[in-house]
């Protein structure tokens, strides 16, 4: 395979042909926030958190998705990036209910630890308090749709990794939303298999355990590179959750 | 035409309110009312969450008492799981209720009332407050401050935090406790007791000093209600209730907390956001009844903690024979006797062994679609009353809350004050006497009120502002 080499923030690295941007950017610890992407499963650049500059390119493009060329010029952050972070972190928060306080998933919530990062102080924006579903129907699990910031790793995990498909993307723009089965309670799902691992990748406390209460849900995702792991290489590695 | 006075908001109690005083043709003093403006949905926005989550958001309503609510919405949780939690998990929520005790019983008695009895009701208010306390008496400040953070520390040793700790969970608690901070704590211990002790002996010495307050800070007949242990002993987190006449009748006992509903009504008023709670069998407004510190000491046969059922016996003298005490002013004597009865409770439990059990938590499903909570919070007895799906999913929530039980009880205090120390016309200058003012302020005091938690219902609660002289004649009337 060929080696590409590219410059990120003025320094000179090599990377594969055909690797990410962000994948390249992770070996070498540059940060870039990321939302949607989830090592082990497929991208598909929907949050848009780790947009880039590109020498070249009029417009921002995502890291997790745009393939690194020879040449290529990338900054990672500076003003603009940032404050178009701060507005896609800001915009989430105003889209649902992220009563942080009162969340299962506070103090293990990936758009909190977003908000830190990418120095969110004020959400500029209304609040729309939208009034969603929460769908308490599974045995084993909860679906909170308004924590879902729609990032669609449950979507991708069960589909991909567990093989069940149970959940599916719904609606358009501002109705969009998750759903499991063609549009069902969770509850009535044939295929859920009640594995749990979409519980375990949402970046938010959207899907969380039966039971558990504030700041009690964390999500422990070293099952996926486990899995992955063992599925490519045959090797059975050994599980962490950091 | 009579005129209406208000004061408002009124200073040093939690949340807000406002007074008007109500006057006839000649300008004197007809009624007065006690409005409560604030307005919190709670019960509205529960609706569609989770019973698990509802410890958590339920102790989000208020920042004086969390610990109860998050005690009581636990109990409710329990009930609706169906399930007995571990003895270890009793003993350490029945620990956290007397932290709140402790932590709210001291500000009330230290930061908001002692100012009045210490510097007099009549000093500049700019000095008579905690701050002014720390100048004149800096030792006893500092005691009342130093004995709430016990309380407080309680609470955080417990729950991770002073407070909206989401410790206490449906089944149990969420972490045991550790030899540790039962050492700290009880290293802490003998300070906190003597001040407790201190305490009694100043609302002593306050209550000869006053006596004209004492005797109309809301003297009067009404019912009183509580919980009692199984042997009719002062409790604070489980048992049933108990109603008592203000002659010292008991009239109703070992209600089950869970048909409270039975036994109180909720009337509404379209002056003030706070319901009116009232004895069913006696109707409204007839049912009046107070709860809190004087409640639970008159109701109780005895407390089973030696220094505090040795006060309880002189509290019980300041009636007459086999009298329940009628008058409020003695909430500030009964609420001191609880804060050394929770002192001494806390060293019980303590020295326990017990409460370092690791099993704590105990899990269910949703056994019952209907599950009710109590307690005894430091104000008075609090109900969460939960209605769910059979999957946890909230479908009705009712908080009975003790602030507004005592609602006709305050009213009445103001209206008594009102009536006592403005005497005569006030027209043709309707001005309030600043020791009116002051007077009416501490009348309030004495139930502690704290009003954020109390009015937490929506929807159902019109919003009539009317003008009304003595002949009935609306003079002006906003609907909302
Ligand atoms: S629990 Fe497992 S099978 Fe069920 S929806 Fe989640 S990932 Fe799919
Ligand atoms: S439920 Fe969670 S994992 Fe699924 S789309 Fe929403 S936020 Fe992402
Ligand atoms: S992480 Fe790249 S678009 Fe979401």
């Amino acid at each position: 395979m060929a080696v590409k080499t590219l410059t990120i923030n003025g320094e000179q690295y090599s990377a594969q042909e055909g690797e990410s941007i962000l994948s390249v950017a992770r070996q070498h610890h540059i940060p870039i926030p990321t939302l949607c992407h989830l090592e082990g499963l497929s991208t598909v650049g929907a949050c848009r958190l780790c947009v880039v500059q590109v020498e070249g390119s009029p417009k921002l493009l995502p890291a997790c998705t745009t393939k690194v060329e020879e040449g290529m010029v990338v900054t990672t952050s500076n003003t603009k990036l940032d404050k178009y972070r701060r507005m896609i972190v800001a915009l989430l928060a105003s889209e649902g209910n992220h009563v942080c306080a009162v969340c299962v998933a506070n103090n293990h919530c990936e758009l909190q630890d977003l908000a830190y990062q990418v120095g969110l102080v004020r959400v500029r924006y209304p609040y729309l308090y939208p009034d969603k579903k929460l769908d308490a129907t599974h045995k084993e699990y909860v679906m909170d749709h308004n924590r879902c910031v729609l990032c669609t790793r449950c979507v991708r995990v069960c589909d991909e990794v567990e093989g069940a498909h149970v959940w599916d993307v719904a609606g358009r723009g501002i109705n969009c939303e998750i759903v499991s089965g063609l549009n069902d309670n969770w509850g009535n799902s044939q295929t859920c298999t009640e594995c749990g691992k979409c519980v375990m990748v949402c970046p938010t406390g959207a899907l969380f355990e039966k039971g558990v209460t504030v700041s009690e849900m964390e999500k422990k995702k070293g099952f996926l590179k486990y899995i992955i792991t063992a599925r490519q290489k045959k090797e059975w590695v050994s599980i962490s959750n950091d | 035409m009579s005129k209406i006075i208000t004061i408002a908001p009124v200073t040093r109690v939690e949340g807000h309110a406002k007074i008007t005083i109500h006057l006839n043709e000649h300008g004197e003093v007809q009624d007065a009312r006690f409005h409560v403006n604030e307005f919190r949905g709670f019960e509205k926005f529960c609706e569609g969450r989770l019973l698990w989550e509802m410890p958590g958001l339920t102790s989000r309503i208020c920042g004086i008492c969390p610990a109860s609510h998050l005690v009581t919405s636990a109990k409710a949780g329990d009930d609706i799981l169906s399930i007995g939690i571990p003895e270890t998990a009793e003993k350490l929520r029945r620990l956290l209720t007397l932290g709140q005790w402790l932590q709210s019983h001291a500000l009330s008695f230290f930061h908001l009332s002692s100012p009045d009895f210490l510097l007099g009701f009549d000093a500049d208010p700019a000095i008579r407050n905690i701050f002014g306390l720390m100048q004149s008496h800096k030792e006893l400040a500092r005691r009342g401050i130093r004995i709430r953070k016990f309380g407080q520390q309680i609470i955080e040793f417990l729950g991770g935090r002073r407070i909206h700790t989401p410790w206490a969970v449906a089944g149990g608690v969420r972490e045991p406790f550790t030899k540790e901070e039962q050492q700290k704590l009880l290293e802490w211990y003998p300070e906190v007791k003597e001040t407790s002790l201190m305490a009694i002996k100043i609302i002593k010495e306050v209550q000869e000093k006053f006596a004209k307050e004492v005797s109309c800070f809301g003297n009067f007949h009404s019912l009183f209600m509580g919980m009692v242990g199984p042997k009719g002993e002062l409790e604070y987190y489980g048992g049933n209730l108990r109603i008592m006449d203000s002659a010292g009748n008991i009239i109703a006992d070992n209600i089950d907390p869970r048909e409270y509903y039975k036994h109180f009504g909720e009337a509404s008023e379209s002056w003030s956001y706070l319901k009116f709670p009232y004895y069913k069998p006696h109707g409204y407004p007839k049912g009046i009844y107070r709860v809190g510190p004087l409640a639970r000491l008159n109701i109780c046969d005895f407390i089973d903690t030696p220094l505090a059922e040795k006060e309880r016996q002189h509290f019980k003298k300041l009636a007459p024979s086999t009298e329940a005490v009628n008058n409020s002013f003695y909430y500030h004597y009964a609420r001191m006797i609880e804060m050394l009865f929770a002192v001494e409770k806390v060293e019980e439990l303590l020295r326990d062994p017990s409460i370092f059990g690791t099993h704590v938590r105990s899990k269910a499903e949703i056994n019952k679609l209907e599950g009710v909570g109590a307690c005894e919070a430091p104000r008075g007895t609090l109900f969460h009353h939960y209605n769910v799906d059979e999957n946890g999913v909230l479908q009705k929530v009712n908080l009975l809350i003790a602030t507004s039980q005592n609602n006709m009880a305050m009213n009445r205090t103001v209206r008594q004050i009102a009536m006592e120390f403005i005497d005569g016309p006030v027209i043709p200058e309707p001005v309030i006497p600043e020791p009116v003012i002051n007077r009416i302020e501490a009348g309030i005091r004495c139930f502690d009120p704290c009003l954020s938690c109390s009015t937490h219902a929506t929807g159902e609660m019109p919003l009539d502002i009317s003008l009304i002289d003595v002949d009935g004649n609306v003079l002006d009337r906003r609907l909302r």
